[in-house]
């Protein structure tokens, strides 16, 4: 399973290199990583004219895609990753959540949609269960499915949830009393997740100061308080992976794994598998629909073109470039892909025109290599998605474990190897004191 | 003994016929409520008909462009969902090249081949382009099957279908944004309008006949102005039309219909077609007695590639639009077709595909019309999840 | 307190000796058990018991009408020529096949057509024949899967500040009886080991381990000594032999007659989906039919 190896010396010492500073070293990778995309945004920034703040909205963008990404990543991490459930239906379950979340939250009296009004930490509560509630039902006769069947019926399902949102009957419908629905193909409007960032500084003492700073700086109102929200999707991507390095490093996590490998020898250890499937696809899904709602819902409004299936393949693409079974990686499959494959053509193409008009089409782009390349930049988007799809197919082909995956990470609450040290917890405080009471092997 | 597991046991004996049963009185159910609502009065027999026969047509589509999945996916093992997206590259380069021929002389050729410059093209006005067309875009189906074969999945011959299933998702994306890149994102119409067939009512005498895109059967003056009309019967008043196709879907249906009888003597008729059906029973066994397994790989790919850009060609032809997404769109109509005759199984693929098309276009009697492609996608998951096999499976491919 | 340590089951009072009649019809007779203390849940010294167990796959029967008892602490085998339908009548006792007909019975309860969770949570735990290694976890992880009432296995157990205390302090315990185990199997310098780096022997070896992490009542070693070099197989007798000592159970399905007649002292011979002859070693060596049976003579 080795990848393969450069012949030139000087890759190798780079190579090298990278591996002593960051392997190992979780923080330091993705502290890393996001440094390093940081630093070509500024400089292609800074090459595009911008000033300190179209920098830093710039850098703002880019971290809240990584964020939004990385969530999904690590929700599907856990599916298949961690559990093998080739769930391709991630799209749809983020649907359900944030839609959920917005009917109940929205005012009863806003078009388009509709919606009950409710608090938003009961709305959050709400979409993230009917996510799950999903999730069971779906789970239930599926997770019995060899993978490429779960994979097309999740597909189904996640479309079948897509004309769902569009049709007429959900656009609008009454539940107890109130007229609540979809809004159909006009979407729905509901409390955008981003104002937080305005309430944050208004609430928090000083944080009129921050204004003035960012102001005296260059930067604009609605780019701090993006930039703050920023921050909260951060805090809640971590958030996520706290929780889900928790959960594979424990015995629950190594019944997963387990149950990915060879589900029959679980279940022949006396694991009941389908409950462990059942639990996992659920909290996936929760997870899946919370992140749909604090990335994609973040402005206060949907459709159902938010969630095309494409997005669940870009967040796959993501998954196998980080490396499928570990937590870290799906954050950093999901920074690299993000940017480097999703922002930052768009960045370039919106941001560097050359000169004259781009020839109108394909046969006319033709004409000659400057013609082509003024057609291609145009046309940045088709090209993303044709370089998506051939970074994919060259992973499954030369490097399927990912940038991460080949490390598996550990399966239990502690260190294994460490037989005499008690209990020394992963990141717990040691107990250098006595051994714990072992029961004789000659006595009861 | 025990009433538990005598519970157990039951329950699973049970289990195992339910789902038969069930499906088998929803589809009771079903038809009771049809005759009902044709007796009622609630519908008619004209709607029912057309609504029948264009599940039908769109059906044997689904069918003809299912054979090349379903014989891949039972010889490879894989899913491809790259599947839809070659029906996408057949359709434009059938139809750039039926454009270019069909149009020289009316507009440039780079125009044309962006299906730009409206040669009025359809199969009454230009049937020999038409042919050509089709031909091209089982030809392109075909090498652009095998050229992806030979790239991407024979390298990664030895992996599991995950793998393979993944891989062929990037092959989706890279074609489809391939034709947005060459052709653009619009939804453009491409073809002419053209005469339709049909069973119609003329003042109270019923026939077959022939009418004209821009004539109404209500309008016209007599049945001589019809380019073809056949009396057939008397009875009733008035002038309806009773059911009808285009001339297009005629032609789908025909197409489509031959070539399923070919593919059929193809596999029974033979030495590479047994050697298929070999393959797809049984790859281990086949390639111990010696059938050359990496021919008949290429020749599934060449035969289904072919089948999936005629298909793609015909459907297009059959609607009248395209755009760089719809052989995509189609994926899972695809795979229901696949999987509910059952994966291997080219009668299983056709018979599947007519069922699905049916669903689909018939499902309006019942639900809104911004539901009724979910009741297809609802048929494939209950397939999956009832019995896998589809209805074919489990039985050779032929 | 997880599970049950290692000790040694101080049985060797209830040892039963060796065979029993062939199987009949007649009710099972209560073990005369002179020590005075009840025996509880062995079903009458049965811990095991098949009556009529059939299995038809479509139009194949694979196995027809089997009946026999497996005897507490005893080491059976359960040997027959190809095809003679022992691995099948091993998957329905451990739940990986639905019988078509017939019961099975651990220690008096019914167990026929339950899944193979339920079956090895009841204490009846099965090896595999090629060795399933979770090969992407190491030695210590595949170990520490096995035993049951694992804390951790809940999700919020897992999660939760409070509670993952309890369960780290609990993985410590299991840790130190993994040790143990992976000692007596002498694999424990393997223990950081990828299990799918180990050898075929090795693999073996952490299978039977990992079984006996269950702390099970009965083991099913299905071919544990198939492609095993003569020196490892002595090693995996002995350790069998050991275990017995200790009070495990063990049924043995294996393809070499000698390792069969040299160490069990009940065996059990199929022949084409039906119980060919039962009983002691001695008398199945004698016994006319299956010599012809394993020379290959189908007429009977």
């Amino acid at each position: 399973m080795s990848s393969a190896d450069s012949s030139l010396p000087g890759v190798g010492r780079l190579r090298a290199t990278l591996t002593s500073v960051f392997a190992g070293h979780d923080g330091r990778m993705i502290a890393g990583t996001m440094g390093g995309i940081y630093l070509l945004l500024i400089l292609v920034g800074l090459l595009a004219g911008f000033d300190a703040g179209g920098v830093v909205n710039t850098l703002r963008a880019a971290t809240v895609y990584a964020a939004g990404y990385g969530m999904l990543v690590l929700a599907l991490n856990l599916h298949w990753g961690y559990t093998g459930l080739f769930n391709i239906g991630v799209a749809g379950f983020m649907a359900v959540g944030t839609y959920t979340t917005a009917i109940l939250s929205a005012a009863p009296s806003t078009e388009p949609g509709f919606g009950l009004g409710l608090p938003l930490g009961v709305a959050v509560i709400g979409g993230m269960l009917a996510a799950a509630l999903l999730g069971v039902l779906t789970a239930l006769p599926a997770l019995r499915l060899r993978a490429d069947y779960l994979a097309i019926v999740t597909v189904a399902l996640s479309e079948i949830i897509r004309l769902g949102i569009k049709s007429r009957p959900l656009a609008e419908f009454t539940l107890l009393g109130t007229t609540v629905g979809t809004g159909g193909g006009r979407g729905i409007s509901y409390p955008a997740p981003n104002r937080f960032g305005s309430w944050a500084l208004e609430t928090v003492p000083g944080g009129g100061a921050v204004y003035d700073v960012g102001a005296a700086v260059g930067v604009a109102r609605p780019v701090i308080e993006g930039v703050v929200y920023m921050f909260l999707l951060i805090a809640s991507a971590a958030a996520f992976w706290v929780f889900l390095v928790r959960v594979g490093n424990s015995p629950f996590g190594r019944v997963l794994k387990a149950i990915r490998e060879d589900e029959l020898v679980a279940s022949s250890l006396g694991k009941d598998t389908r409950r462990f499937k059942l639990i996992v696809f659920a909290v996936g899904c929760a997870l899946m629909g919370l992140a749909g709602y604090l990335w994609l819902g973040r402005s206060g409004f949907v459709n159902d073109l938010s969630f095309r299936p494409n997005i669940t393949f870009f967040v796959f693409v993501a998954l196998i470039i980080g490396g499928a079974g570990s937590n870290t990686g799906s954050i950093l499959g999901g920074m690299v892909f993000s940017s480097v494959l999703f922002y930052f053509p768009q960045f370039v193409s919106q941001n560097f025109s050359p000169g004259g008009v781009a020839p109108r089409n394909f046969v006319a782009a033709l004409d000659g290599v400057g013609a082509f390349g003024a057609y291609a930049l145009q046309n940045i988007s088709a090209i993303r998605f044709m370089l998506i799809g051939i970074v994919l197919v060259y992973l499954m082909q030369n490097r399927p474990q990912g940038l991460l995956g080949h490390r598996t990470e550990s399966a239990a609450a502690i260190d294994l190897l460490d037989r005499d040290a008690g209990m020394r917890a992963d990141g717990g405080a040691p107990d250098t004191a006595s051994r714990p009471d072992r029961q004789g092997e000659d006595g009861e | 003994m025990g009433v538990a597991e005598q519970l157990t046991r039951g329950r699973s004996i049970v289990r195992g016929r339910i789902d038969v049963l069930l499906v088998t009185l929803l589809v009771v159910l079903l038809g009771v409520d049809l005759l009902g609502q044709l007796v009622g009065g609630a519908l008619g027999f004209p709607f029912l008909a057309s609504v029948f026969l264009e599940g039908l047509v769109v059906g044997l589509a689904y069918g003809l462009a299912g054979i090349g999945l379903s014989m891949t996916y039972s010889i490879l093992n894989f899913a491809n969902f790259a599947h839809g997206d070659t029906v996408t590259v057949g359709a434009f380069a059938g139809w750039s090249t039926a454009y270019v021929l069909g149009g020289l002389g009316t507009a440039g050729v780079g125009s044309l081949f962006l299906l730009g410059g409206s040669p009025s093209i359809s199969v009454l006005s230009a049937f020999g382009v038409v042919v050509i067309g089709a031909l091209t875009a089982g030809a392109s189906g075909a090498a652009l099957s095998l050229a992806l074969d030979r790239v991407v999945y024979r390298p990664m011959r030895s992996a599991d279908g995950i793998s393979l299933l993944i891989a062929s998702i990037g092959v989706a994306l890279g074609l489809r944004y391939l034709i947005a890149f060459v052709y653009g994102t619009d939804v453009r119409g491409v073809t002419a309008p053209v005469s339709k067939l049909g069973l119609f009512r003329l003042e109270g005498v019923t026939g077959i006949g022939l009418i004209r895109p821009g004539q109404r059967v209500g309008e016209l003056a007599g049945a001589g102005e019809l380019p073809f009309f056949l009396p057939v019967g008397a009875g009733g008043t008035g002038s309806e039309v009773l059911v009808s196709l285009t001339l297009h879907g005629v032609a789908l249906a025909i197409a489509a219909s031959g070539l399923m009888l070919g593919v059929h003597l193809l596999l029974q008729r033979t030495k590479l077609g047994t050697a298929m059906r070999a393959m797809a029973d049984n790859k281990p066994l086949a390639r111990v007695t010696g059938i050359p397994t990496e021919r008949v790989i290429r020749a599934t790919w060449i035969v289904g590639g072919a089948l999936t850009g005629i298909a793609g060609f015909l459907i297009v032809l059959e609607r009248g639009t395209m755009s760089f997404t719809f052989g995509w769109l189609l994926l899972l109509f695809i795979f229901s077709a696949v999987i509910l005759g059952g994966i291997g199984s080219i009668y299983g693929a056709m018979a599947g595909g007519i069922i699905i098309g049916l669903v689909d276009s018939m499902a309006i009697i019942w639900l809104p019309s911004s539901l009724t492609k979910a009741a297809a996608f609802a048929v494939l998951i209950l397939v999956l999840i009832v019995r896998p096999d589809g209805l074919f499976g489990g039985v050779t491919t032929a | 307190m997880v599970g049950r340590p290692i000790r040694p089951r101080a049985r060797t009072d209830r040892v039963r000796t060796v065979s029993e009649p062939p199987p009949s019809a007649e009710p099972l007779e209560p073990p005369v058990d002179t020590s005075g203390e009840p025996t509880v849940g062995a079903d009458g010294g049965f811990p095991l018991r098949v009556e009529g167990l059939s299995k038809t796959f479509g139009g194949i029967t694979a196995v027809a009408d089997v009946s026999f008892r497996i005897s507490e602490g005893s080491l059976t085998g359960l040997i027959g020529p190809n095809g003679a339908g022992k691995s099948t009548t091993f998957n329905c006792i451990a739940g990986v096949h639905t019988p078509t007909a017939g019961e099975i019975y651990f220690n008096g309860e019914p167990i026929t057509g339950f899944e193979p969770s339920q079956i090895a949570t009841k204490g009846l735990v099965r090896t595999f024949q090629i060795a399933r290694e979770l090969e992407e976890m190491t030695v210590l992880e595949n170990m520490m899967l096995a035993p049951s009432g694992q804390l951790g296995e809940s999700l919020l157990r897992s999660v939760l500040p409070g509670l993952r205390k309890g369960v780290m302090a609990q993985e410590a315990e299991l840790r130190d009886r993994v040790w143990e185990m992976l000692e007596l199997f002498e694999i424990d310098h393997l223990a950081g080991e990828y299990a799918g780096n180990l050898s075929g022997g090795q693999r073996k070896l952490l299978e039977m381990a990992r079984a006996l992490m269950t702390d099970p009542e009965m083991v099913l070693l299905d071919e544990p000594l198939a492609g095993v070099n003569p020196t490892l197989e002595e090693k995996i007798l002995d350790r069998i032999q050991q275990l017995r000592g200790e009070g495990y159970t063990f049924l043995l399905v294996e393809h070499d007659m000698d390792v069969i007649m040299n160490n069990c002292e009940q065996v059990i011979v199929m022949h084409q989906g039906k119980i060919l002859a039962e009983g002691e070693p001695a008398t199945i060596r004698e016994n006319e039919r299956v010599i012809d049976a394993y020379l290959g003579d189908s007429d009977e």
